[in-house]
């Protein structure tokens, strides 16, 4: 690489089937303005170190696979340009809050557990799906529009404070992904989400950091939807205890 | 072999950050907004008591370490209250059938407005 410019990575190692600890790895990436993160990361896994593990898939900020701490932010490493830092070293750690498999490779299984328990899907009174679709207006559609984009990306898990104190904490992405199901002007099982929803674990274990607006690559606002599933739940309590024979 | 790493959150999180820090900033003048309905209670409390202590009280509060922890209270409130309104449209966004009103509509319809409505009225009931 004699002559041409040169960026370092400093990249996070972590691997189970040695007994070593978890170590910080430098590599010197050819560095070129258009490359993001990823571009550097798959660089060093072709020519310089083909060990290194990492996840990713469509490199346009679709598939929400590639998030990992760039000097300690939350980032899609697809969308975090190397220009943005050089001449710097750039630090690539795996998403902090979740247990790291290999590298920068992190478990999502807990994420994938609470996603599923906001029982995320259309819940219906009637016991048999209508013929055709379910109709609905562009205003109703506008109602939760926001709070379907989300990609799975985990970006609010790692910038949240919350959920090293409070392990089972349903967390942003699950919260939102609820809210916007209770949004739903197709949907009817709000008083299912409720029991999920309403504790300390869920949407009272937020404090309102706001980080996971912040960091979120889609501009879902998490942080939002969990202050409005806050309002919805007090509602709910209200009219659970001024209204016991209502449905709730 | 070993099974996954657990990286816990940095325990100084919150000083790691502008944006954290910004947040416990919120978090922590809210201890004077607390604080000073304490000290609002007693002053009721006092003024109950007759005359005598209320005056007590009052002369009290002249002292400029006094003076200084209303400033310091005022300060505190001030930014406590603002960041909240300015936080009011993520909580309670308005829509007009598709379109969602802008924030700071939104912040000055239900946060500025009816504080400026409200202590408008307690000075007005205070001065005439």
């Amino acid at each position: 690489m004699a002559g041409e410019a040169t960026i370092t990575l400093e990249v996070f190692r972590y691997r189970p089937d040695d007994d070593g600890e978890a170590t910080i790895q430098d590599y010197r990436v050819p560095y070129h303005e258009h490359w993001v993160v990823l571009d550097a990361l798959n660089w060093i896994k072709d020519h310089a170190d083909g060990t290194l593990s990492f996840r990713w898939s469509c490199r346009m900020g679709v598939c929400g696979s590639c998030g990992m701490m760039v000097n300690g932010e939350a980032k899609l490493t697809c969308a975090v340009f190397l220009k943005d830092y050089y001449p710097s070293a750039i630090r690539v750690e795996p998403l902090i809050n979740f247990p790291v498999e290999r590298d920068l490779v992190i478990s999502m299984d807990d994420f994938l557990a609470k996603l599923q328990a906001v029982k995320p899907w259309l819940i219906r009174d009637d016991e048999e799906p209508p013929g055709a679709e379910y109709l609905q207006t562009p205003s109703q559609l506008a109602q939760y529009q926001q709070f379907s984009m989300c990609i799975n990306c985990m970006l609010c898990y790692a910038a949240c404070p919350e959920i090293d104190g409070i392990p089972d904490f349903l967390g942003p992405a699950a919260i939102a992904l609820a809210h916007r199901y209770n949004l739903d002007s197709r949907d009817q099982g709000q008083s299912e989400r409720q029991e999920v929803l309403g504790g300390e674990e869920a949407v009272w274990g937020c404090t309102f950091v706001g980080e996971c607006t912040a960091v979120c690559p889609k501009n879902v606002d998490p942080a939002g939807a969990i202050q409005q599933a806050k309002v919805a739940s007090t509602k709910d309590w209200y009219r659970h205890v001024l209204l016991p024979w209502g449905k709730r | 072999m070993r099974g996954p790493l657990r990286r816990p959150f940095p325990r100084d999180w919150f000083v790691r950050k502008g944006a954290y820090r910004r947040f416990m900033a919120r978090e922590l003048t809210s201890v004077f907004v607390g604080g000073y309905i304490v000290f609002l209670l007693v002053w009721l409390h006092q003024l109950g008591q007759g005359p005598q202590q209320y005056h007590a009280l009052v002369e009290t509060m002249r002292h400029p370490l006094a003076v200084m922890l209303h400033a310091l209270a005022l300060l505190a409130a001030l930014y406590h209250s603002i960041t909240w309104f300015n936080l009011t449209p993520a909580v309670m966004p308005l829509r007009i059938g598709e379109d969602r009103l802008p924030n700071a509509v939104v912040a000055i319809a239900m946060g500025y407005l009816p504080w400026v409505a409200v202590s408008g009225a307690i000075l007005w009931g205070v001065l005439r």
